[in-house]
């Protein structure tokens, strides 16, 4: 009976190797640099230092271009933040709200209930301020960029001189990572651009990947949970597979 | 039939009350319980059962992500996030429901592989294979409206991509067109009658899954021997030798099924579909799910429009006359040393057709889908007619139990009622 | 489907039902496990727990007048209340009340009344924000699905409804404005 069993894992094996990788599909492939991650593997989860010196470089470099309008302000307390600081950072920035009696639309502090605030009131004026060029929301940007967290990193520390013999359109920047190889983004991190609280240097590397790490997070909030409960049930299920054969076997003892 | 209480068996008052207004207990026992079934099943068998299961999961995690969708195109894709952030265990629900759908493609295409192999098509089997056949359709038009509903940059590309197929028919092409859309393009109005017959379809799935149950057992099932039995010597009761091997199955499924949820649940996404839905912006390489990338590469097989959508949907509904496309006596494979080649080369065109429609349509995998393509419809049009006449099939075992049982088992024209050899 | 196999045993040895009651239990267990999450979901979700508190402006509201603003989908009622119903709602010995309460431990400002306006019978928006409303016989407010009177402190006074109008978390962030939740 096993060997059929067998079989039968092989097709399914088979059905899911014979499955294109959405990675390889964009014509010239390109190879990602490695890096490791705190949320790699089976067990990963995230790097909180990580993720919060991330959010700082998102705050203070993207969110100049960038939206993430999916999160919010009180998102941040699973990041390990107290009350009182996501309070504070959610009362620096101003929301739009309204109408008031008056029909009129006011702006007052935020909240953490807010969503964090877009750079622009909408697509038009972030291509209008931008070359013509959207940046794009990053609220799921690594699960909807081929290699997620590592392509993020990638890019960031992609920048360089473009190789003799290729030339770069009017406002247009080379990055080796970026699919075409030429990306409207200017170079957003240089060295020593944020000041860490933790003494952590700020080296573009670093910078990358802790806005990366945030951005992970922001994309996949359920990871550590899912992964947990993964891992419970999948053991839940080997143990019950393990009873069920034997009551199989038994009910089938006398029919062989 | 006789007016008046059924006369019922059952031992519980309760349920002998009700047995006897009602004999849907004597009925359950009699189709699931004593239900004379070949004693020789092998794990391929347990697919139908499966998908069965697959079906229920759909639609109970369906049900409770409706509760929290929004079928705007303003409104869809946040709403969606919303479910994977805000709603409490809303991820889980909608990644067993985004999965679920790859699970129950993988385990209807070994279900239908089965049949195949096992000649299950084959008279007195020919409706109970066209209801599945039925069903099969149903699943793709679910999945395809449901993969929409997330209002991604593959959803709506999918979409318009899918729904432009039916403009292919000459004078009714656009006007079906617009019919589906109920507008210019890919709009609100296609995502609203998609999300509703999204929900529906699922019902009418579930409608006909009860036809093709009934058919089955009014012909029992088939086997791997593709044998009929010839008495009760080749038969064991559904209970408990089939619900224990079931109940088996269905744990070693739900295991393939965690590891997908839990710890791949992307992995047979596509990640443009977390963009939002842009109709300025085609994407670079727009590619259905995988469920579908075999008749995607049909699709792309074929350098004329016309001929190309015909193909597509001529390479599902050649399945409908399969039973009368295969004339052969012999149902299994097993015995048929030449069909049962042709058979598994048949498999690897449908895999290699599955592997060219996630690339892009250039060479060489245009080519390779030619030939492919050539060969799937070779198969049901040439090879398995010419097949039915020429092949000499092995000789076949006098009857299940002889073949299945240890020292052999008692000859069909034997007494014994219920073998007793110990494996 | 998995717990079928316990049902029965033709040559039921002692260890066949131990096994047969385990793999039922485990079965089982599985079962309710995935139950909860189904059940869970139909609970509020985080953003709708987390949502925002509402602010009220008070100095536009004349004395008399009343203002209905929206908390958490429900109205709530913020009354200018004259020295007239503060003096009608503290004459009432709480004693004779269905419901009894007095009226200093309803309001945090003697002048305002903030409750969620919504009637304790069954839900619906009682009347009497409006002055061409109908206030009842206790000159508060009047439910005219079934008949509650409500007095100027927002307590229930005659009809079937069982408790007083709530009183919703607020504070005075200054002297003319409050925020609820």
């Amino acid at each position: 009976m096993f060997r059929t069993t067998l079989k039968a894992f092989a097709v399914i094996g088979g059905l899911l190797a014979a499955l294109p990788s959405p990675a390889g599909a964009a014509g010239d492939e390109i190879h990602l640099p490695p890096v490791r991650f705190s949320f790699d593997g089976v067990f990963g989860t995230y790097d909180r230092a990580s993720a919060q010196r991330g959010f700082q470089v998102y705050k203070e470099v993207c969110a100049a271009c960038h939206a993430m309008r999916l999160i919010s302000y009180r998102n941040l307390r699973e990041l390990g933040l107290t009350e009182q600081q996501v309070a504070a950072i959610a009362s620096q920035v101003q929301i739009q709200d309204g109408p008031n009696d008056e029909g009129q639309m006011f702006e007052r502090p935020g909240r953490p209930s807010d969503r964090f605030r877009s750079p622009f009131p909408n697509d038009a004026a972030a291509r209008a301020a931008n070359n013509n060029s959207l940046p794009p929301d990053l609220s799921v940007i690594t699960k909807a960029r081929a290699g997620g967290a590592a392509y993020i990193y990638a890019l960031m520390t992609g920048y360089s001189e473009p190789p003799a013999g290729v030339t770069v359109a009017e406002g247009m920047n080379y990055n080796q990572y970026f699919p075409g190889h030429q990306i409207a983004m200017a170079p957003p991190l240089n060295p020593d651009q944020v000041q860490f609280a933790d003494g952590t240097p700020a080296t573009v590397e670093n910078m990358a990947r802790d806005v990366a790490t945030f951005l992970q997070w922001a994309a996949e909030p359920e990871l550590e949970q899912r992964r947990g409960m993964g891992v419970k049930i999948i053991l839940f299920l080997t143990v019950l597979a393990g009873l069920a054969y034997a009551v199989k076997r038994k009910i089938w003892a006398d029919a062989h | 039939m006789a007016i008046g209480l059924h006369n019922s068996d059952m031992k519980n008052p309760v349920v002998r009350w009700i047995d006897q207004r009602m004999p849907i207990f004597t009925m359950m026992q009699k189709e699931y319980g004593s239900f004379p079934t070949p004693r020789n099943f092998n794990y391929f068998w347990n697919f139908g059962a499966l998908a069965m299961v697959n079906l229920m999961i759909m639609i109970a995690t369906g049900i409770f992500l409706a509760m929290h969708y929004t079928p705007h195109t303003t409104l869809a894709f946040d709403s969606v996030e919303r479910i994977m952030r805000d709603v409490n265990f809303g991820w889980l629900m909608r990644y067993v429901h985004a999965n679920g759908a790859s699970m129950f493609f993988i385990v209807v295409y070994i279900h239908i592989w089965r049949g195949m192999y096992y000649g299950s098509y084959k008279a007195p089997r020919e409706l109970l294979w066209m209801l599945g056949v039925v069903i099969f359709l149903l699943m793709m038009a679910t999945a395809f409206m449901g993969y929409v509903l997330p209002w991604g940059q593959m959803s709506f590309w999918g979409a318009t991509v899918i729904t432009n197929l039916f403009s292919a028919f000459p004078v009714v092409g656009q006007w079906i067109v617009s019919l589906l859309w109920g507008g210019f393009s890919v709009d609100n109005p296609t995502l609203n009658r998609f999300f509703s017959l999204h929900y529906l379809l699922p019902f009418v799935i579930v409608g006909v899954v009860f036809l093709h149950i009934v058919a089955l057992h009014i012909t029992g099932s088939n086997n791997p021997l593709g044998i009929e039995p010839k008495g009760p010597q080749d038969t064991l009761p559904f209970h408990p030798y089939y619900t224990a091997k079931d109940s088996f199955g269905l744990v070693i499924y739900f295991i393939v099924f965690a590891v997908l949820v839990f710890f791949a649940p992307n992995y047979l996404g596509h990640p443009d579909n977390y963009i939002p839905a842009n109709p300025l912006v085609t994407p670079a390489h727009i590619v259905p799910e995988w469920y579908f990338l075999p008749y995607y590469a049909i699709l792309r097989a074929v350098p004329d429009k016309l001929g190309g959508v015909l193909l597509m949907f001529g390479s599902i509904l050649v399945w409908f006359v399969l039973p009368w496309l295969d004339r052969s006596p012999v149902r299994s494979m097993r015995f048929r040393p030449l069909a049962r080649i042709a058979f598994l080369l048949w498999t690897v065109a449908f895999l290699v057709l599955l592997y060219c429609g996630g690339k892009p349509a250039e060479e060489p995998f245009v080519t390779i889908s030619r030939i492919a393509t050539a060969y799937y419809f070779a198969y049901f049009l040439v090879i398995l007619p010419l097949l039915g006449r020429l092949e000499r099939p092995l000789p076949l075992p006098e009857s299940i139990s002889r073949a299945v049982l240890r020292g052999g088992g008692p000859l069909p024209a034997g007494a014994a009622a219920k073998p007793m050899e110990k494996a | 489907m998995a717990e079928s196999g316990a049902a029965t045993a033709s040559d039921g040895t002692p260890r066949r039902d131990f096994l047969n009651l385990v793999t039922a239990s485990f079965a089982a267990v599985g079962v309710g496990a995935i139950a909860w999450p189904f059940i869970a979901s139909m609970q509020p979700a985080r953003d709708v727990l987390a949502l925002a508190s509402t602010d009220v402006e008070l100095a536009p509201i004349a004395e008399g007048q009343a203002v209905t603003v929206m908390w958490r989908g429900k109205p709530i009622f913020v009354r200018h209340r004259t020295g007239a119903e503060i003096t009608a709602a503290r004459d009432v010995p709480p004693a004779q009340l269905p419901d009894p309460a007095t009226d200093q431990s309803r309001v945090q400002k003697d002048q305002w009344l903030v409750v969620i306006g919504i009637c304790t019978h069954l839900g619906c928006v009682p009347l009497g924000q409006k002055p061409t409303d109908p206030r009842g016989e206790y000159g508060g407010w009047f439910c005219p699905c079934h008949g509650s009177h409500y007095d100027t402190s927002g307590r229930i006074r005659k009809g079937p409804a069982p408790r007083n109008l709530d009183v919703p978390q607020y504070a005075f962030t200054s002297d003319t404005k409050i925020r609820i939740g």
